[in-house]
């Protein structure tokens, strides 16, 4: 009974902040409003979705999300591995610099960026010193790259070297002891086990990639359309609440089937890979 | 000469300025089954640690069958382990595990399968191959460890308490299931334990260790009734050890009395350890005890009874299969030879 009552604030919340919120939206998606005010139930805004113009923003937004997420795979590893054989004496120290950038508001350290990569900012004004000529960084493509790994990286790194930490050291070394060397032992036993590690780490990168806005605001322009300027678009400026919300479904739909797919990937029995965001 | 596979010389092991293993001298000759015996933390899975090669020696040399091995990694290594807790793989079924160390061998897949399939054989554990690590129990692992070191062929095989994990009546079955195989197979098997029972069941030969220190190397009935000193006798089976004086050859006094004794060689009024198993004390009439004392606790062991008898200002520990009631005088009966006479320690 008890146990009953004390889940209830749980349930409250979940009910309050979960289920209401995407029943709404899912609400609105299936409206159309008139130009008299009237509302009339329609798919009609998930078939706009589909609109070649939008289809496009949708692979951009993949292709840079899965691009983000391959450039923090390859460098946060080395990081983590590097951070999980430090002696322990430095490694709280170490870890500690990995979180301390995420105490600072998001927005102030993607501006921060801005003035290092803009026309007058600070690795311009070093070419110009040099007396090379100025390089447009800020505004392009790379930008938003950049910004998405140097923010979510330490999402990467921190799942990576939790399982290597907790990793058993004695099974590191009965591989050396039936005959590995380094690579073999990494090969094919350090690296499988870490899978966990890196699928929670592809997630915790990949979901906000894929659904930013912010970052592709500041370092590109309003101009560059991911799918999240698109929703935010539609909340903000064009005030069609409905094709917003279409839009949010569909891009909810493709995280949840891309995490999908990615478990069943991860494959192996599900109470071996221990730390996971399912 | 050849014939010692192994061989440590004034090997040292520190751990941040702490010298965990002091200065040590070993050997393990071929086809032997050599025990490292000790209480936690007396430096003996260092020792095998650094004979498997996962620890480097502070000081000292490692000879491997007469050639240096002190800085050879693992891999390099003709010596497999079995860990303290098994180590199988998760990620990797039953035979994934065996064939880990044939596979980087390169081994034809064929061959493979058939050492393997004779190895589950040997450890009694046939069509185990497609089953996964967290199905089997504590036992089963345990086999299966064994299996995947052993399928490499190694010239030594060292064991870090395998049996430790092992419920009584499993590890007395184990013992002497691993004693066979070292006797089928004639691999030279180092094996670590606390366990001083399990040591005088399977060794050939016996190293006690206590603070990174050899206490005693021998055989198991040397080191039992021959123990060089007061530890290595109070750890190998329970012992009353009273402190006494060698008057001369062949005479100590203790409990306020003179003994006759076979140890002889002290020097005259040497302060010495008497060390007497409760085995070899018979309790006897008052009257007719060489001393007095009261039966303060009986407890029944199986075999035999454990009393605790009041003597002056010590305690005995008795064992006997007649039981004398709680609070009954009683005499102590020693003869000579059952009075083992040793440096005292410092």
């Amino acid at each position: 009974m008890i146990k009953r009552l004390s889940s209830g604030p749980y349930l409250f919340w979940m009910l309050m902040f979960v289920i209401v919120p995407i029943v709404m939206i899912l609400a609105f998606s299936m409206v159309t409003v008139t130009s008299g005010g009237d509302w009339s139930f329609s798919l009609s805004n998930f078939s706009r979705a589909f609109d070649p113009i939008y289809i496009a923003v949708l692979g951009r937004s993949l292709k840079i999300a899965l691009e983000a997420t391959f450039i923090c795979f390859i460098l946060g590893y080395p990081m983590a591995m590097i951070l999980a054989k430090m002696p322990v004496k430095y490694r709280t120290f170490s870890v500690m610099l990995f979180v301390v950038p995420m105490w600072m508001n998001f927005l102030l350290r993607t501006y921060a960026w801005m003035t290092i990569l803009g026309k007058n900012g600070i690795i311009n004004g070093l070419l110009s010193l040099l007396g090379l000529p100025n390089v447009t960084f800020l505004y392009t493509e790379g930008a938003v790259l950049l910004g998405m790994v140097y923010n979510f990286l330490p999402f990467m790194v921190l799942p990576i070297y939790t399982v290597l930490m907790k990793m058993d050291q004695s099974l590191v070394e009965a591989a050396e002891d039936l005959g590995g060397d380094k690579r073999t032992v990494f090969r094919k036993v350090i690296f499988p086990l870490s899978i966990p590690g890196i699928l929670s780490g592809v997630s915790m990168v990949f979901m906000p990639s894929v659904s930013t806005f912010v970052i592709s605001n500041l370092l590109y322009g309003g101009q560059y359309m991911l799918i999240g300027n698109l929703i935010e678009q539609q909340f903000l400026v064009v005030n069609d609440w409905n094709f917003g919300s279409a839009v949010a479904m569909i891009l909810m739909l493709l995280i949840l089937a891309s995490m999908a797919i990615m478990n069943r990937f991860g494959g192996g029995n599900p109470e071996e890979r221990g730390a996971n965001l399912w | 000469m050849s014939d010692k596979i192994v061989k440590g010389l004034n090997i040292t092991k520190e751990f941040n300025g702490v010298a965990v293993v002091k200065n040590i001298d070993f050997w393990v000759k071929k086809n032997q089954f050599l025990t490292i015996l000790g209480p936690s933390g007396c430096g003996k899975t260092t020792t095998l640690r650094m004979i498997a090669g996962f620890e480097i020696p502070t000081s000292g040399k490692l000879y491997f069958e007469g050639q240096e091995i002190t800085n050879t990694p693992p891999y390099l290594r003709p010596i497999n382990t079995v860990f303290q807790k098994y180590a199988l793989f998760p990620h990797m079924n039953i035979y994934e595990n065996i064939a880990f160390g044939l596979r980087i061998k390169k081994l034809p897949e064929k061959e493979i399968a058939l050492k393997i399939s004779k190895m589950l054989e040997l450890v009694n554990l046939r069509g185990f191959e497609k089953r996964s690590v967290a199905s089997l129990s504590g036992g089963q692992q345990q086999r299966i460890a064994i299996a995947r070191a052993l399928v490499n062929e190694p010239k030594v095989l060292l064991l870090d308490e395998p049996l430790g994990a092992l419920d009584l009546k499993l590890r007395k079955e184990m013992q002497i299931e691993l004693k066979n195989m070292q006797k089928e197979l004639g691999i030279t098997f180092v094996y670590v334990t606390h366990d001083q029972e399990e040591a005088l069941t399977m060794s050939d030969k016996i190293i006690i260790m206590n603070h990174g220190e050899i206490q005693q190397i021998g055989s198991p009935t040397d080191i039992y009734n021959e123990p060089e000193n007061a530890f290595v006798a109070d750890f190998i089976g329970e012992s009353n050890i009273f402190k006494g004086t060698m008057n001369r050859d062949r005479y100590v006094t203790f409990a306020n009395r003179g003994f006759d004794c076979v140890d002889f060689g002290f020097a005259p009024n040497a302060p010495v350890d008497v060390v007497i198993r409760p085995e070899d004390v018979r309790l006897v009439e008052p009257a007719t005890g060489l001393l007095k004392g009261i039966v303060k606790s009986v407890v029944f062991k199986g075999v035999h009874y454990e009393m605790l008898v009041n003597e002056g200002d010590r305690v005995w520990m008795v064992h006997s299969t007649t039981m004398v009631p709680e609070g009954d005088e009683v005499g102590i009966w020693l003869t000579p030879d059952d009075i083992h006479i040793m440096d005292q320690e410092v």
